[in-house]
């Protein structure tokens, strides 16, 4: 087994990626996108009030505001990234860098583990030879699906106003270019060394995305599928977003677990199963969120974010091996403070803009604040606006099986599984496939709630929203964990509105890894290199660790042989032979091997052929020619030696012919002995006699 | 190592199915059911024979229910359940029954679960589907008000103890694999038939049977065709209701009952469809919002049952178990969402003009379907759709000979000058779905249970001639005996695999004396010089009697290098 860490991802949105070679199966687990590398790029409200003196015909068109917003001239270097910095340009799109260096027809599985983990597979879909068989959990494929389509709508945007491209390889990848970008946004598009312009692709189109997801095979929880007859796939649930998994893959060499992001808080979805990931052979750890969310929180502390009125909640959820209520509330108190914040800024007269980020955290925000709203007795509209809300609220209460038990028990009840189903009805919420909706415009002065995509700030209605609300000091914007605030805003500086960071990071959580993985008892554990100043293992007790790194490559030893299993009726049929000497008892068997979910079986070959075919047998000994013919005598049987020589090429040392009472030949070679009849039962009666002189009777 | 299946009801007969199913010394229930024209003691399987001292906790390991089983269908199933043991775990099949209001005589055959759960005392954990376990409380709330409030038999069990039992329902997805304990794996199938419905594969160490409830070969209107792998078996146990019957296209008798509405409706008539919650409802009800839609009919359709309604509310949310199509067309247009239907108030019985009413219960067997049947029924402009079986003793089953008066009680008679329309058309599968489904997971052995015993007969003869596939259908209290499959593990060495995986082919020429006696049956087939793969393995086996299986050469290598070790 060999496994390739690709990429570590980063945060929820960017899941790790990597390559596991099982026994010849290359295997890849998820294939996502960074879409936070799209902080370098232009929104396209800015560009559009930064780009007049570039194109001048457009001027024109948008004569009243134009005027104002003429940029200076662009200088060569800046260390300092302003929103005139920004890329103004289609934007290319991050995959796993390290990915391009395999050929994708070389892989054979895809495994996707969460709806994150699907956003960069068009671009290997569509590759020539591309011919890997794809799995992801239904709900994981289908929310997928919807982000896919979301973002291949919102670029639409961008794609429209920029126009196309004379040449596929743009104007700002050039390396003047690339040099004017400031060092800092240069790093997040292009990597530390800038090599990671090789990641860098154009956004697929929706074609590709439809493509992409007919190729795709889902899967339940739990549910066996078996690729190939040789390896036996099986999702369960990770209790972090809806339809997210933790893989079990099942070889006749073994049993490997593919832990991915996982929390034992799960107040939305199905709950952790890590029962099910108990004694692998192997076990990968890939949880990554706890590191990610403790680097965010030094990243922070070093930064100095000049924000008007930053409010900054950040915690790395401290979970228990068991589910634990305080846990639970403490997610809830999360909720209830931006509720009370966004409660807050309504009441002052201003508008709260939520990006869309992780469905569950949505729903639940969702929720809780149309809650608050109600028990502040106000009339606030909610207005959902994305080109797959309706699509994505309409899914979702249809997928009771993949919920936790709180949320089936609504089921149980009668009740629809989320409360937006009821405020929809009632009208208290708004959803709306666009910005331009004349509804949202008309009623937009006063204050509302607007939950929409994209996080990234870069792409989707909430541009539009910012760039109308940036400089009002009332309104609030809740930014959800992943992005650098201070990038993410540049292109609305200077900014009045309020911003409130939250921090939903679901993961293990750092003081629970040890507890878990003495838990599930893998037999050999693959861990993350990042991890190891943090977490200790006690060596003899526990399993043998290996710890792995982006980029390079583990080796773990399988164990020598498969299993294997034969018929208990053919087993007991067995014709042994006895060899006392070595202790050992043999048997031959011409059969037939075949391989079932990812188990051998050898079965006895049914097929005519056999009853022609030759049955031999293995002895230690080499007959002896004069006791031979002499048993042969005592069988009845008159064989005369007609050829005897040494021939060291067909290694057949002499050949005896019997004529009565049949006709045979007995070749007697140096290692083996064939008895050429015209029927069975002659061979076998020969065979008898034969036995006899090599057992030594 | 063999499978023993007991028979305790349903053999040979439609009603009171209970099997008790040993596999390799150990044993499974698989439904349990209850006999409706029988009001003593023999209407329950002998429970006593799974456990002679009543406890249940050890004798079995779980409890399935495969579906939620609606009465208005041809036959009527009764509660029946079937045990079956493998290796020290006892699974319970079991079909809740719902009967809606049924004529009296047969009230008494509900919720066994319940019963068997909290009055006989299992406490063990119970699998359902989401649909089943969703719908049951339903079912069974409304089946106990019927036995107390209409007949006023005394309490078998209590609101409480419904929700008591339903907290031992496990809900499970289809295909989702169930461990239940270290050596018990179960998983549903898709079964069609009604919404939740599901076949059970049980699994236990190597052998395995698969326990089908009832299933439905052929899309519906709302349901899917049963889905199943392709397994290895040794037991597969079938329905066999329509074990004769090959039945022809649903499409035609659709049609026939869209024109009878229509031509009602159109002529000013009141069109009533008496039916039970789940099922047929929703089916006709998909049908005909369709059709009002295609054709732009205004005429209202009117959904009495609150049950109903509620059942609505869950199809709904459950879309993910319905028909592809309907699922595909979710979420711009949810199938659910009836467009045509409008709310139901008591002041539509008298308003004059055109309606269609879905009322509940079926068969007209009381409640706001006979109130709107006395009503109606003396208009000659009126049609009585009546979806399904109807019971003995109900007025649906004397509607059926067209009488001229019904007499509900001696001082009650109606005067029936309305059309009756029959519709026939049960989700159970056919003979050619069961030969199909047989035919598909090719196992071992077929027990039949659940049909009438001509049919029964003739469908084993079938199966045992056309496949070869031994086949039994046992009255009850009888007991059936089949060989199950153990494996017996060995080591396979790694060069063994290697020279496995690359073929090793060998001419062989064929003498011409077998030739001879070969060209007699098949003449074109065996040429006179074949291509044999040589397929030979060498089993060891060592002192600790261990097997393991090497190749050939590895085999001379193992034996000398023995030799010069001595």
């Amino acid at each position: 087994m060999e496994f390739t860490c690709l990429s570590k991802g980063r945060g929820s949105h960017f899941p790790p990626c990597h390559i596991l070679n099982l026994g010849g199966i290359k295997i890849l687990l998820d294939c996502p996108l960074d879409l936070s590398a799209l902080t370098p790029f232009s929104p396209v409200t800015t560009a559009f009030y930064a780009l007049p003196s570039l194109e001048e015909d457009k001027v024109d068109a948008n004569n009243d505001v134009g005027s104002m917003a003429v940029p200076a001239k662009r200088q060569k270097i800046e260390n300092q990234p302003e929103n005139k910095t920004l890329i103004f340009a289609e934007p290319w799109y991050k995959t796993v860098m390290n990915l391009h260096l395999w050929n994708p027809s070389f892989i054979d599985v895809v495994l996707i583990s969460s709806p994150m983990g699907i956003l960069g597979l068009p671009f290997l879909t569509q590759m020539k030879g591309f011919s890997a068989k794809i799995y992801a959990t239904e709900v994981s494929a289908r929310l997928g699906e919807l982000v896919m389509r979301d973002l291949v709508s919102m670029h639409k945007e961008l794609k429209q106003f920029y126009g196309p491209t004379e040449t596929d390889f743009p104007v700002w990848l050039r390396q003047e270019e690339v040099e004017k970008i400031p060092s800092v946004l240069r790093e997040i598009i292009l990597g530390k060394d800038g090599t990671e312009l090789g990641g860098l692709r154009p956004l697929y189109s929706e074609a590709d995305v439809n493509d992409c997801v007919l190729k795709i095979q889902k899967l339940k929880y739990a549910e066996e599928v078996c690729y190939n007859g040789i390896l036996v796939i099986k999702a369960f649930s990770s209790g972090v977003e809806m339809g997210s998994c933790n893989w079990i893959l099942d070889s006749p060499k073994g049993d490997v677990g593919y832990l991915s992001n996982s929390s034992f808080i799960s107040s939305q979805v199905a709950a952790f199963d890590y029962q099910s990931l108990q004694g692998t052979d192997a076990l990968i750890y890939s949880d990554f969120s706890t590191l990610n969310s403790t680097e965010d929180v030094e990243d922070e502390e070093n930064e100095s974010v000049q924000l008007a009125d930053k409010l900054l909640m950040s915690s790395h959820g401290l979970v228990g091996l068991y589910h634990n209520a305080k846990e639970d509330s403490e997610e809830m108190e999360k909720l209830a403070f931006i509720c009370s914040c966004a409660i807050e800024s309504i009441k002052g007269g201003g508008s709260v803009f939520i990006p869309i980020n992780q469905f569950g955290i949505f729903l639940q925000l969702l929720e809780e604040v149309s809650k608050a709203i109600d028990a502040s007795a106000m009339k606030v509209p909610i207005y959902i606006i994305s080109s797959v809300a309706e699509d994505l609220l309409a899914y979702l209460n249809i997928v009771p099986e993949w919920l936790s038990r709180q949320r089936q028990e609504r089921l149980f009840d009668g009740e629809p599984l989320f409360d937006h189903v009821k405020l929809l009805e009632d009208k208290k919420i708004h959803v709306l496939p666009n910005i331009h909706s004349e509804k949202f415009w008309m009623h937009s002065r006063e204050p509302c709630i607007v939950f929409c995509s994209h996080w990234s700030l870069r792409l989707g209605p909430v541009v539009h929203l910012l760039q109308r609300w940036h400089k009002d000091p009332k309104s609030l914007l809740i930014l959800e964990g992943g992005v650098n605030p201070q990038l993410a805003l540049l292109p609305f500086k200077p900014m009045a509105m309020k911003v409130l960071r939250c921090h939903f990071q679901p993961g293990i959580g750092l003081h629970r890894v040890r507890p878990l993985l003495e838990t599930l008892q893998p037999k050999t554990l693959l861990f993350p290199e990042e991890f190891r100043s943090h977490i200790s293992f006690p060596s003899e007790k526990f399993c043998s660790v290996l710890y792995y790194a982006e980029g390079e490559t583990s080796k773990v030893s399988c164990k020598d042989g498969s299993e294997l299993k034969i018929p208990a009726t053919l087993a007991s049929n067995f014709y042994w032979n006895a060899f006392k000497e070595q202790e050992i008892n043999l048997a031959r068997l011409n059969g037939e091997l075949i391989i079932e979910n990812a188990r051998y079986h050898l079965l006895l070959d049914n097929t005519e052929k056999n009853s022609n075919g030759r049955t031999n047998s293995v002895s230690f000994r080499k007959p002896e020619l004069e006791k031979l013919l002499a048993t042969f005598s005592n069988f009845g049987i008159n064989a005369s030696v007609e050829h005897q020589k040494m021939n060291s090429e067909s290694q057949i040392q002499c050949v005896i012919h019997t004529a009565d009472p049949y006709k045979a030949v007995i070749e007697i070679g140096t290692s083996s002995v064939v008895i050429t009849t015209a029927g069975e039962n002659v061979a076998s009666h020969l065979y008898k006699a034969l036995d006899s002189v090599l057992k030594g009777n | 190592m063999a499978i023993e299946t007991l028979v305790l009801g349903a053999g040979q007969e439609v009603g009171k199915s209970c099997v008790v199913v040993n596999i390799n010394g150990k044993r499974i229930m698989f439904d349990c059911g209850m006999h409706m024209g029988v009001s003593d003691h023999r209407r329950y399987p002998n429970f006593s024979l799974i456990s002679p001292t009543g406890d249940f906790d050890t004798a079995l390991s779980c409890i399935i229910i495969t579906h939620l089983y609606c009465i208005n269908t041809l036959f009527l199933r009764f509660h029946y359940f079937l045990i079956i043991k493998i290796s020290h775990s006892l699974i319970l099949y079991s079909y809740i029954f719902f009967f809606g209001i049924i004529c009296d005589s047969h009230l008494d055959h509900l919720g066994a679960l319940v019963y068997f759960t909290e009055v006989c005392g299992f406490h063990g954990p119970i699998y359902m589907t989401y649909p089943t376990k969703a719908l049951a409380p339903l079912m069974l709330e409304d089946y106990r008000k019927v036995l107390v409030e209409r007949r006023g038999e005394e309490e078998q069990f209590n609101s409480d103890h419904i929700a008591e039992c339903m907290k031992k329902v496990i809900a499970v997805d289809l295909r989702q694999t169930i461990q239940v304990d270290k050596d018990l794996q179960i998983r549903a199938y898709y079964a069609g038939h009604v919404l939740g419905a599901a076949m059970f594969h049980a699994k236990v160490g190597d052998s395995e049977m698969v326990y089908t409830g009832d299933y439905n070969m052929t899309p519906d209107r709302h349901l899917g065709a049963a889905q199943i792998d392709r397994l290895r078996l040794d037991l597969l146990i079938t329905e066999s209701t329509y074990g004769t019957t090959i039945r022809d296209s649903k499409y035609a008798r659709e049609r026939e009952f869209l024109d009878a509405v229509h031509k009602c409706v159109s002529a000013g008539g009141k069109v009533l469809i008496p039916t039970f919650g789940l099922g047929r409802a929703q089916e006709l009800c998909i049908l005909m919002d369709d059709y009002w839609e295609r054709m732009n009919l205004k005429v209202p359709i009117y959904f009495s049952a609150g049950l109903t309604k509620q059942a609505n509310v869950y199809y709904k949310m459950l879309i993910n178990w319905t028909s592809q199509k309907i699922k595909d067309s979710y979420p711009t247009n949810n199938a659910f969402d009836f467009k045509n239907v409008c709310k139901y108030e008591r002041s539509v019985l008298d308003t004059p003009g055109p309606c269609v009413l879905f009322a509940s219960p079926g068969m007209i067997s009381g409640g706001l379907s006979l109130e709107v049947f006395k009503r109606w029924a003396p208009f000659e402009n009126t049609l009585v759709a009546l979806p399904g079986y109807c019971l003995p003793g109900t007025v649906g089953h004397v509607l059926m000979s067209k009488p001229p008066k019904i007499e509900l009680d001696p001082n009650t008679k109606i005067d029936v000058r309305c059309q009756v329309h029959q519709l026939a058309f049960s989700p159970h599968t056919d003979s050619k779905g069961i030969m199909d489904l047989i035919k598909f997971l090719s196992p071992k052995h077929v027990i039949l249970v659940h049909g009438e015993k001509p049919k029964m007969v003739s469908l084993k003869e079938k199966i045992h001639s056309e496949m070869g596939i031994p086949c039994y259908h046992p009255a009850n209290n009888e007991t059936v005996s089949v060989p199950s499959t153990v494996y017996v593990k060995a080591q396979a060495s790694d060069a063994f695999m290697e020279r496995c995986l690359k073929p090793n082919f060998k001419l062989h020429k064929c003498s011409s004396q077998e030739l001879s006696i070969k060209t007699l049956t098949d003449k074109n087939i065996v040429p006179e010089l074949q291509v044999i793969n040589e397929k030979a393995v060498f089993i060891v086996e060592d002192k600790s009697k261990k097997l393991k299986v090497v190749h050939n050469d590895e085999v001379l290598v193992m034996l000398g290098e023995k030799k010069t070790e001595d």
